[in-house]
Formats: C-alpha cells, structure tokens, sequence
C-alpha cells in the first residue's frame, strides 16, 4: 500500500483519536500510580476482631485508667477510661503514646552483664546467680549496710519489696528521687508532725493561688489537674500564677504574678504578713499554733513588710496587699506548692511558707482547701525476718539524708561507701541536678544492679541488667500521688504477653532474695510476685482485681490539724542561686517532654514545638531586653559555674527579664534516635544547691551567661 | 449490602482556647488513631506531618502584659463558598483524590487516587495538608500497634486530617446494626482528639442536630451572612469565631474564646477595621 500525504495524516488523526478516547492511556497512568504506591515496605495492617481492656497507667505518679484497644489481641491504642475516679476518660500525650515503649528501639531484651565496655547477654539464672554471689560476699564481709538502693518512689508493693530486701539484706540506703510525693510528707511532717501527707481539692477551690505549681505542666496527677483547671471557669473560681515565666499555666490563669525566682518563700512569707497585720487570718485556726506564732509574726512585720517583700521578689507592693486580701477573704482558697511539676528541687522554706498561708486562713479540711491526715497505708507486708548481720547493718544511719548527698559521699570518699547499687524506676544520671556528677558516683560504685527497661543514661553505667516488662506488659498495684485529694490504687494489668526476654521486677527481686538464702529468703516466702501483690493488698485485692481500682480515701478528712510554725520562725535562709554572673538560668517544665523516670516517646518530642528544640540544638527562652547582641533564633554560648552549652535563642516576652529558660528532658543519650542527641540535658548546667536546715537539693536555677556564639 | 444515607449531616467541632491548655493529647491521640509515622527529626514543622497541629499565638504585647493561648488545628473541613461543598482543595484537586462529602460536611483523601501534585496543599489557606516526602518507617516490632482502620501512606502522597471517618463509619454501621439508620448517637462518633483531650475543650458533633452540644455551642446561623453572601454557617454565639471567616471557606472548626485579642487573632484586620467588625462578628442577625 502506498503511503501518501493524505493517508498519512488520516492514519496518524485516526490513531491520535482512537488513542484519547480509549480508556487504555488512563488505565496505564491508574495502573502506574497505584503500582508506585504499593511497595511492599508500606505494612499493611492486619484486621481483625475489635477488643478493650482495662489497666492502669503507670508512667507518671498520675496513675490514670487507661482502656487499650486490640485487635486480635494485638494493642493499637491507648485511650483514657471513662469512669476511672481520677482521669474520667481523658489522658495525656505519654499515656497514649504508651504503646511506643513497647516496642522502643532502646529495650533491653534479655539480662545483660557488662564485660569491659560492652553488654554481654546472660541467662536470668546465671544473672541472678551473678547478683546474689556479688551481694553475698558483701554480706559475708560484715558491712551489708553498703548496698544501697535508689528508686522512682516509696509507693506501691515493688518499691516495697526493694525496701523489704534492703532491709533483710541490712541496709538502711533505700533513697527515691524526689517526688512531689515526698515533698507533700516532708512539708506536712514539718508543720503538722511526722506520718502526715497533704493534698489539695482542687476541684472544688474557689481561689488558687499558686506558687510555680504547674498545674497544667504536668504537676500532681496531670490529667486531674487539667479536668480541675478546666471546670474553673464554670464554677467562677480564680487561678492566681505566680512564676517568673510565662508559662501555660500562667497564660491559662487569671493573673500571671511574674517573681523574681528562687523568691517564692519570701513573697509567701509577705502575703503571711498582710494577713497576720490586717487581722485577716481565721482565728480559730491560729488557735492550732504552736511554736511561736508571736515570734514568726514579729519576724513577718519586721522582715516581709509589703515594700521590703516587694523589693527582693519584683511584685508591687500594693500588688501584694492585694492578693493578700483576696486569698484571706475567698470562700475556699488554697495555696499551692512545688515549682514546676513539683518533683524537682525544692526548698522547704518555700514549701512550708506556701502552706502556711492556708494554715493561717483555716481551709485546712475544709472543701475547696488543703487537706492534712495521715499517710494512706494499704500493704501489709508480714514481719521480716532479721538476724544478726541484718539487724547490725540495718540500725546504722543512713549514708546520708537525701540521694544527692549519696551522690555526694560516693564522690567525696575514696573508700567505697557503696559496694553495690540497686537503681529500679529512676534515671539519676540524667534527672539529678549536676547529673554528670551523679554519673561519676554511679560509675564509681563497685557494683550496680539496674532494673530498667530501657538502656537509659543510668543503665549504660550499670554492671547487670535485669530488665523490667513495662507497664503495658506486668502487674502492678499503682497508687496514685501528686496531692490528689482522694488515694486510689489502681491495678496495672499486663495487657500483652511480654515482647521480651524481661521479668516483673517483683519477681526478679523475690528471685535473688531466694538465692541469697537464709533470713532473707525467708522473708519472700511466695511463689511468684503475683502471689505477693494478692497477699499484701489483701484488704482490697477484691476490689483491685474486680473494678481495677480500690479508692482508699475520699472526701474532707475530719478534724483539725495542729500547725507548728517553730520551722518558719527560726527565719531560715532563702536559697540562692549558685554563682555571681548576672542571670539566671531556670528550668522549665514542659509537658511535652518528661523529667524523671522514661524519657518522652517519639510522638511526644514530635509534638515539641521548634521554639524548644530545633533539629539538635536547644532553644532558651530570653526576653529581648536581656538579649543585647544577641540574635532572635541564633546561637549562643549559655555558660553557667558548673558548664557550658551551645544553644539557640529565642526572644519571648513572657519571660522576666534577666532569666534565661531552658526545658527539661532533652539530651538523652541512649540509642534511640527519635529521642535521643537531642538538645541538651539542663542538669548538666545546674549544679545542686544544699538547703541549710532541710538537707534538700533546692537549686532553683543558677547564674548564667550568654553570649553570642 | 448498599447502606442508604438519607440524612444529611454537617460534622463539626468547636475548641474552647480558654480551656485548652496546649498540653498536645490531642495531637498525640491523632497520631496513635490514624497511623501517623515519625521521623527522627521532627523540628522542621513544615516537613513534620501532624495533622491535628497545635499553635501558640501571643497577644504580641511586651512582658508582663503578654498573653498566649493555643490553638488546635485540625483539618477544617470547609463546605466552600455558599456551603456547596467547592472546599478550596477540592476545587484543585486534579485526580478526585480529595473529595466534599455532602452526606457528612467532611473533607475526604483518598491516598491511592493522590499522586502528588500538591495543588491542594497550595490551596489550603490552614495548612492542614501534609505531604509524604519519605516513606514511612517504623523502628523494628512498632508496625505492630498499627491500627487496620487507616491505612499506612505511602511517599508521594498528601494526607490530612479526616475527622477520623472510620469511626464514623464504625458508628453508622452501629446505628445501622441497631434498627436506627438515620440517627448516630452524638457520644458514638466522636474524633480521637475530642475524647483525648483532658481538659475537655473540644466538642465535636452535627452541626445540623440542634440537641448536639456543638450546635448548642456555635448556634450556626440558618441564613447566609447578609453582609458577605459567601459566608453560610456563621456563629451566633458572639465569642465563637472561625479561621479567616470572610473567605468563605465556610470552615466546620469554630474556636470558643472569652478574650478579645484572641478572636481578633482568627483573621487579618486592616488598622482599625477589628473595632468596626467586631460588633457585628458573630452577633447575632434577626433573620429567624
């Protein structure tokens, strides 16, 4: 066939048209998107039957109800559960991220022995056969005192059981991070006698006036804490903030009263003033003091007058009258305490200052005010059985009063004072200030035994690992904290099989307390942890095992409280901040990271805002009066006596000037890449500072520098 | 079995700022719902894929008179212009991968239609849109906790918030188990952020059903704003205000505030233009 001009073009049209109208081209172009979108990498979830089930989160002392959605027995969600006393269907960013510890790249999944420099697996039996030849020979030398024991906090039957071994083994060294748990009992002891606690009912005060507590940052039992701030607004109630910063609960408040820090005591001790000058505090209460209310008021009107207060904490003068009078004449205030999230330093000066403002103004078991009654106790462990050695050991004093001045003697000594460390539920070296210094103690300890599930900061210093099962996979009796106006214990349930060569710390413990044999071993007469937790929390083993959860208190405790105020009238010394540069660098509770214990999960540092961490570097806070030469968003060398960083700056005019903020929880370590090297750990340019009179690290901050890097 | 929907609802959402605490549960209770990856570095928030996004926005005074407030930002879901569903990234979208679901108010992606023209990112005046630069990964064992309700996307694609549609459609077949076809329960579709967030600032619901408390909350106005035809769905309640309100966008995510500087922040003004509007934003218009 000839090919010509016209047959050509005719056949080309032909074959242009043929081809937009058949479906073939859009078929390809589906084909190949669909094809490009279909790697086999992408996973594809596997369906299957929907199930929920109930446990309790154990991650904060917070302990919310949580409900876990499965499918097929596999978890893919956490949720808060509706109806649990304290969180009633709400949940924070860590709880629901729960999940995300399960499978966290930095798990230790079997026992772990170091050799040298590295971890060596090791079966549990030759792990625990390892431990208690290492603890028998400690015992055998006579001085079973030098085993000493650092966990999260003194609550619940694990931490229990440790006690319970220290004890038996001979050692008094059982210590726990500071926790606003232990702050509440140290302040109540101070004030109202030994064996007390305090908590406050936020859900029904009518005027909140706040010293640094963050109640949205994480303070207390958070989740609570939100419900109680949230409802503020219908029950017309007020929250007054008093901080040096802008933060959410400051910008959430009715009154942000920005303070100079570290001057919280004084400006408690001034409102104090006002109230005892103007006549305005409730006499029936006074009529409960003791121990010198005449002194301390004498002292008040001499040393806290409004224009000397105004002086050292920055507020007006006429400000302080003010607050004064609207805190004694609101139907139901209440003071509250404990900067930040309330579990870290702290000075009992300011602590006890802060609640004596609700001692002076009679809310103390009232509703709405701060409730004192003695310490909740729902374990009966039975007698321990103590022979000579562990009787010996266990009647010496303890090393010392707090961790840090564990931390302290370790350093300072070059005999060992510990031969051997427990470390369960707690990250001394990256959560104590100066943590560098904590590490150097924890690295100098013969021996140390970590319980954590994860290759944390402290763990990499251990000797052995007995890794835990996480909250997802064991049991445990939670009981809440964080001045939580009713205790409830909640029972965390394992949720899945565990993913991992771990164990419940309770069974690891109750496994070496058989291997070291005689009194001790007699004193861990169950079969299994399981058997334990049912026999101590018999009483309400029904209810826990049942509802999930067993509400040991509730309501306003009767009675009055007896206040003795000899503490405040002896006029203890304000902390300072540690060194003479010009500013002062403070840390800064974010909720969206974590301080103590775990480090936040890759869906919590996501949601970090890029004016807090900016790819590696760490972002300050600074008021842009303070920033002379420096630039919005630039670098910046941060200097403070016991380090130096590189950071980013940025100017925020919620920040008094002459602070410097810096958030906590970053720069861990570990080997997890989402959160780990990422910005800085602020204890590392914060260095303890010891309270005269309380023993208490209350370094507030520290003097700081800036300048362009 | 085809389901017939007969009802037409308008699902929306209303945030209380003066409740919100910025505490980011509800950013978290999204991710954990719908599949959403992360990478190591998530500091690059343009390239951080966060569909329910929390901003901090400041009264831009200096201290101590500096006020802040958060606001979440989910998709916003926008009935477009007169509320016929023509939402800006709808109109764009050259492949029908984002669609107006006009049975439900709610803006759809679907993920194997996409392929990555980001037309509707550029369209998006709230930029509730994310792009899949990467593939996702997981760290070894955590595809484990994925849920089989949202499928994982794939690099090249563009996602977003969706009002978390699969409980929708999890509670209309509920409904539709039960005998009641036409009706879903209020407390039986409600969004992974609304049942996380702790402070309980956000309430979520049919815009349509006047016994929904987000009804009862944004009042939306049955008539068009008189001053600006475009403008359907206004609020009633004089603190609730919308994101850009006068694009007519016609958004379904209303924001609550008592503070003034906070619902002036919801738009642009012009000097002086705020104190002429704001008498007449969202007041309410004698129309019924």
């Amino acid at each position: 066939m000839k090919v010509d001009r016209r047959s050509f073009l005719g056949l080309g049209l032909g074959a242009a048209a043929g081809i937009a109208v058949s479906p073939i081209g859009m078929k390809l172009t589906d084909d190949s998107s669909i094809w490009t979108q279909n790697w086999p990498w992408t996973p594809v979830p596997v369906d299957g039957e929907v199930s929920y089930e109930n446990s309790v989160c154990s991650l904060c002392p917070g302990s919310c109800g949580i409900s876990i959605r499965k499918i097929d027995g596999r978890p893919v969600k956490i949720e808060g559960l509706a109806d649990y006393p304290i969180n009633d269907g709400g949940a924070c960013l860590h709880g629901i991220a729960g999940l995300q510890y399960l499978y966290d790249p930095a798990r230790v999944k079997t026992p772990l022995k170091k050799n040298g420099d590295k971890f060596e697996e090791i079966s549990w039996d030759d792990a625990i056969a390892y431990v208690a030849d290492k603890l028998g020979d400690i015992r055998k030398s006579g001085a079973p005192e030098k085993l000493a024991c650092i966990v999260g906090k003194d609550q619940g039957s694990v931490s229990g059981l440790f006690k319970r071994l220290l004890k038996t083994f001979g050692s008094s060294n059982f210590y726990t991070m500071p926790s606003l748990e232990s702050y509440l009992e140290l302040t109540a002891a101070t004030l109202h006698g030994e064996g007390e606690t305090i908590s406050f009912d936020l859900e029904n005060a009518s005027f909140v006036l706040s010293f640094g507590a963050g109640i949205i940052e994480g303070w207390g039992s958070p989740v609570n804490c939100f419900k109680a701030n949230a409802s503020r607004k219908q029950r017309h109630a007020k929250l007054y903030q008093i901080e040096p910063r802008l933060s959410n609960t400051a910008a959430n408040a009715d009154k942000w009263i920005p303070v100079k820090p570290g001057t919280e005591a004084d400006l408690a001790l001034g409102i104090c003033a006002v109230i005892l000058k103007n006549k305005l505090f409730d006499s029936t209460a006074t009529a409960n003091f003791k121990g010198g209310l005449n002194k301390f008021g004498a002292l008040l009107q001499k040393d806290y007058t409004p224009s000397k207060t105004a002086e050292i904490t920055g507020v007006k003068a006429s400000d302080i009258e003010k607050i004064a009078i609207l805190f004694a004449k609101a139907k139901m205030p209440v003071a509250v305490f404990g900067k930040g999230r309330g579990d870290g330093a702290q000075s009992l000066k300011e602590l006890v200052a802060v609640h004596t403002l609700n001692c002076l103004v009679g809310n103390i078991n009232k509703k709405g005010g701060a409730f004192v009654q003695p310490k909740t106790n729902y374990l009966e462990f039975p007698d321990e059985s103590m022979d000579s050695i562990a009787g010996k050991g266990f009647g010496k004093t303890k090393i010392g009063p707090y961790v840090n001045q564990l931390v302290e003697r370790v350093n300072a000594s070059s005999e060992p004072v510990v031969e051997a460390l427990f470390v369960y539920n707690a990250n001394p070296c990256h959560s104590l200030h100066d943590s560098k210094n904590a590490k150097q103690a924890i690295g100098k300890i013969p021996f140390v035994v970590s319980f954590s599930s994860f290759l944390d900061e402290t763990a990499m210093e251990a000797d052995i690992i007995l890794p835990s099962h996480t909250f997802i996979e064991r049991l445990e009796d939670v009981p809440s904290g964080g001045g939580l106006a009713k205790t409830v214990v909640g029972l965390t349930k394992p949720i899945v099989e565990p993913l991992f060569n771990t164990k419940n710390p309770g069974d690891a413990i109750l496994l070496i307390a058989k291997a070291l044999e005689g009194n001790i071993a007699k004193s861990f007469e169950w079969e299994s942890y399981e058997e334990c937790l049912e026999g101590v929390t018999s009483g309400i083993w029904d209810s826990l095992s049942e509802e999930g959860f067993a509400i040991i208190s509730e309501g306003i405790p009767s009675g009055s409280a007896k206040v003795n105020i000899s503490f405040l009238a002896k006029n203890p010394l304000t902390v300072q901040a540690q060194g003479d540069f010009a500013l002062t660098l403070i840390p800064i509770d974010n909720m969206r990271l974590i301080s103590a214990g775990v480090a936040a999960s890759p869906f919590a540092i996501k949601t970090v805002s890029d004016k807090v961490l900016m790819g590696r570097d760490i972002v300050v806070e600074i008021n842009p009066l303070t920033a002379k030469g420096l630039k919005d968003g630039g670098s910046a060398t941060l200097t403070t006596p016991i380090g130096t960083a590189r950071v980013k700056v940025n100017f925020d005019e919620g920040i008094m000037p002459g602070v410097i903020g810096m958030v906590e929880g970053l720069g861990h370590t570990f080997d997890n890449k989402y959160v780990s090297n990422k910005g800085i750990n602020v204890n590392d340019l914060i260095g303890p500072v010891i309270e005269s009179g309380s023993g208490l690290d209350a370094a507030f901050g520290i003097k700081a520098k800036i300048s362009k890097a | 079995m085809k389901q017939e929907n007969n009802k037409a609802y308008k699902f929306g959402m209303v945030v209380d700022l003066d409740k919100c605490t910025g505490c980011g549960s509800c950013m978290v209770s999204c991710m954990s719902e719908n599949n959403v990856p992360f990478k190591d570095d998530e500091s690059d928030k343009k390239k951080s894929i966060t569909w329910m996004r929390v901003y901090k926005l400041t009264n831009g005074k200096a201290f101590p008179d500096t006020q802040v407030v958060y606001m979440p930002r989910p998709c916003q879901h926008c009935s477009g212009k007169g509320g016929h569903g023509h939402s800006p990234c709808v109109s764009v979208c050259p492949a029908t991968a984002t669609d107006y679901g006009h049975d439900t108010g709610i803006v759809s992606q679907i993920y194997t239609r996409c392929f990555g023209c980001r037309y509707c990112m550029g369209a998006c005046p709230y930029h509730a849109r994310y792009f899949n630069w990467w593939d996702p990964e997981w760290p070894e064992g955590m595809e484990n906790y994925l849920s089989p309700n949202v499928s994982p996307r794939m690099r090249g694609v563009v996602e977003k918030c969706s009002f978390c549609y699969h409980r929708f459609q999890a509670a209309r077949d509920q409904a539709y188990a039960e005998g009641n076809k036409d009706e879903i329960a209020e407390e039986n579709y409600q969004t992974a952020c609304t049942t996380a967030c702790p402070a309980g600032a956000i309430v979520f619901g049919d815009l349509n059903n006047p016994a929904h408390q987000v009804h009862k909350i944004v009042k939306p106005d049955p008539h068009p704003d008189p001053r600006n035809k475009h403008v359907v769905g206004k609020s009633r309640n004089p603190k609730v205000f919308r994101l850009l309100e006068r694009l007519g966008t016609n958004t379904k995510v209303y924001y609550l505030s008592e503070r003034e500087w906070v619902r002036k922040a919801g738009d642009n003004y012009l000097d002086g233009e705020w104190d002429k509007i704001k008498n007449h934003h969202g007041a309410v218009i004698s129309h019924d």
